[in-house]
């Protein structure tokens, strides 16, 4: 259908009402950042960053576990097995995604999103037990994982399955939003999807009565590795 | 499929008004819901010097956002275009909804699943593609309710706040198969989760709203935390965003404050569980989410708001819906009295620049002006104010010429009231005529009408006192 009149009707609509510019860009992204700055987690460790980030995200029932960069594999591969996922999706290009398949014992078996989706998509929703992802970073005051889906670990595969399993690197938290998107400079280059996710699904549409497992994953495990970086100057 | 609600006649809202307040189950489902929601919200913003601050800087990014509105609209359409999404302008609901069936009609689709949007419901996107043959399926767990139900969400942010875990028991049991009664939450919730599963998979197409967009990235940010607003968006080869054209801000960083003040206002989150930030379609080498993606940006009556600098505030809202749950008269009534898709305070000061003062002139007079909802708004919408003039504008004389004139401008005027008024304030002015009427109404109060109108369906008839209050003061030694 032809809109592009509406198109032009409507801005001619706003532009004739236009007000005269209150305050300027710069003074209020001034201001944006002056209240941010004295957000209570400035300036924290990133070992108080993990804390924080532990504790919050523990508060809204995700399973958080600690390990150091060596251990986790394993840590996870059992703890997977005594869940008793049989499948899991994750991307084996990736040096998390390796370690982890080869850690696996035989019941769990990796599966790599090697093809679109639409060529399986019957098969996600039906038979993949768990997805593991690796997030580009952490968000500690509110306790969230900033997770940037690619081609190796598409977005159905923190949605779809009932369980996402996450590893995120201590030296990668941020304390707050603000903080990460500067640290991160997304304004200079967004990816098609960029999902900040702080705990499992969830939602309190029936009288007001907080269930968990709505449409996406029942359960989020979190790994945080304790890489030992050096405090996180944001 | 219900006819749509706006088409109900507006002398209805006075009726509806009334049948609400003799329904005792509804008082108490609305009476437990206020209090939890108001509770949460209080919870969430302990320090009241940063709620202030918040809400001021929640207010500036607003208010720079609407002052630089065209120009935001123009280079958050390049940057979407140069993300590869497509955009269209829809300056009336019905153009929404025929640019939406166009792009369903063009990709042969049979179903689309929505996420949450009340734009969608105040197009009455559903109830035109199903006259169209295709099938909207809501997938918030709220909105899937209501849509079993028949029925409109009552409340913006919890569409479903009206019915009890019993009527939605009774409601699966007899939708959904295989689903035995049950009061259990957890239950239910499985039970609506394993009806909508293949739904997101068979959709054609998914359809979101949008909570913010971002000009200098060209990005839709959505908020929820249910997941079905990121299946909607990533599962189907389509995904159309339809989103109120007021809802752009200069830049993602401008959104930090806004978000912040949406959950924690809305439901006393400090964060939802999902932000889903969404920069055009699926890029080559991507294996999943949509190649295509539209995005609707919609008038229907916002430009009338932002021609009038006072009414301009009301686009200010990022419709957390606290100002709702903070209102007594909604408290009071419930969602679906107004008729309107935004109930409550918002839906009393946006739903006139939308459906026209004719359809909505009771709605700003359903208000004690108690200032509430003004007092909760995160981003300062002096509300109380906004009903005052729209009452002012729906009692104007329709001939009279105004720089900005609303849409059925003078829906309530009345001659003779004005009349009256004219005669009132004419003798307040003149001393002379005022000792006189003062006289008369003293010494004629046995004749006092026994019935008033509006004020005698509930209360004792007015009479003038014996004495006037100048009289007695004369009588005190003070002068008048």
């Amino acid at each position: 259908m032809n809109t592009s009149g509406s198109r032009e009707r409507i801005l001619g609509k706003l532009l004739a009402a236009a007000p005269a510019p209150g305050m300027s860009l710069r003074e209020l992204e001034d201001r944006i950042d002056a209240h941010h700055a004295r957000g209570p987690l400035r300036g924290a460790s990133s070992t108080e960053l993990a804390d924080t980030l532990a504790r919050v995200m523990a508060s809204v029932r995700t399973d958080v576990l600690r390990a150091d960069a060596h251990s986790w594999p394993a840590l996870l591969a059992q703890k997977l097995a005594a869940a008793g996922a049989a499948t899991l999706l994750l991307d084996t290009a990736s040096a998390e995604g390796a370690a982890l398949a080869a850690a696996l014992p035989p019941g769990v078996r990796p599966m790599s999103f090697d093809r679109p989706l639409e060529a399986w998509k019957d098969q996600l929703f039906a038979g993949v037990d768990a997805g593991f992802t690796v997030a580009r970073s952490g968000i500690a005051d509110t306790g969230t994982l900033v997770l940037a889906p690619d081609a190796g670990t598409p977005r159905t595969v923190s949605l779809v399955p009932p369980l996402h399993v996450a590893l995120v690197y201590a030296s990668t938290l941020h304390a707050d939003l603000h903080a990460a998107m500067h640290a991160e400079a997304w304004s200079a280059g967004m990816p098609t999807n960029l999902v900040l996710v702080s705990g499992p699904s969830k939602t309190s549409d029936i009288q007001q009565t907080l269930a968990y497992g709505a449409h996406g994953p029942r359960a989020l495990w979190v790994l945080i590795i304790d890489d030992e970086a050096v405090g996180d100057a944001a | 499929m219900n006819a749509p609600l706006h088409f109900m006649p507006p002398a209805d809202f006075r009726a509806r008004v009334s049948d609400a307040l003799q329904d005792s189950k509804l008082r108490g489902s609305m009476r437990g819901a206020m209090n939890f929601l108001q509770d949460k919200r209080r919870a969430q913003f302990p320090d009241a010097d940063e709620l202030e601050q918040l809400r001021d800087l929640g207010e500036a990014v607003r208010q720079h956002a609407l002052a630089h509105l065209p120009e935001l609209l123009v280079q958050f359409e390049a940057n979407l275009q140069a993300a590869g999404a497509q955009v269209h302008w829809a300056a009336t609901a019905d153009e929404a909804n025929a640019i939406i069936h166009e792009i369903a009609r063009r990709r042969g689709a049979r179903s689309i699943i929505k996420g949450k949007s009340m734009a969608s419901e105040e197009v009455e996107l559903n109830h035109y593609m199903a006259q169209h043959g295709i099938d909207c399926i809501e997938s918030d767990m709220g909105e899937y309710i209501v849509q079993l139900a028949g029925e409109k969400p009552s409340h913006i942010v919890m569409p479903a706040l009206h019915k009890t875990r019993a009527d939605i028991g009774a409601l699966f049991e007899r939708h959904i198969p295989d689903t035995p009664y049950s009061e259990d939450v957890d239950t239910l919730i499985q039970a609506g989760r394993r009806a909508l599963r293949q739904a997101f998979a068979d959709a054609d197409i998914g359809l979101s709203g949008v909570n913010f967009a971002a000009a200098d990235t060209g990005t839709l940010w959505l908020v929820e935390n249910e997941g079905n607003g990121r299946l909607s968006t990533s599962v189907p080869d389509v995904h159309i965003a339809l989103m109120g054209m007021e809802k752009v801000v200069a830049s993602l960083e401008h959104i930090v404050p806004l978000a912040s003040l949406l959950t924690r206002s809305a439901t006393g989150q400090a964060i939802t569980t999902y932000f889903n930030l969404i920069t055009g379609p699926r890029r080559a080498g991507e294996m999943d989410g949509p190649r295509e993606l539209h995005v609707v940006l919609l008038d229907n009556g916002r430009s009338q708001a932002y021609a009038d600098e006072q009414l301009r505030a009301t686009l200010q809202c990022i419709r957390c819906g606290a100002c709702i749950n903070h209102c007594p008269v909604y408290e009071r009534v419930g969602g679906h009295a107004y008729g309107t898709t935004y109930p409550g305070p918002i839906g009393k000061i946006i739903s006139p620049h939308l459906l026209g003062l004719e359809a909505t002139a009771d709605l700003a007079t359903a208000s004690s002006l108690c200032g509430a909802c003004g007092e909760v708004c995160p981003v300062r919408i002096p509300i109380p104010a906004l009903l005052v003039r729209l009452r002012t504008e729906a009692n104007r004389d329709p001939a009279q010429a105004v720089a900005h004139p609303l849409r059925g401008q003078g829906a309530s005027f009345s001659r003779s009231e004005r009349l009256v008024w004219r005669f009132w304030s004419g003798a307040f002015a003149r001393p002379g005529v005022y000792r006189w009427f003062r006289w008369a109404a003293t010494r004629l109060r046995a004749f006092a009408p026994r019935s008033q109108l509006g004020w005698t369906r509930h209360r004792e008839p007015l009479v003038p006192a014996a004495r006037s209050l100048a009289d007695l003061l004369r009588e005190r030694g003070q002068a008048e």
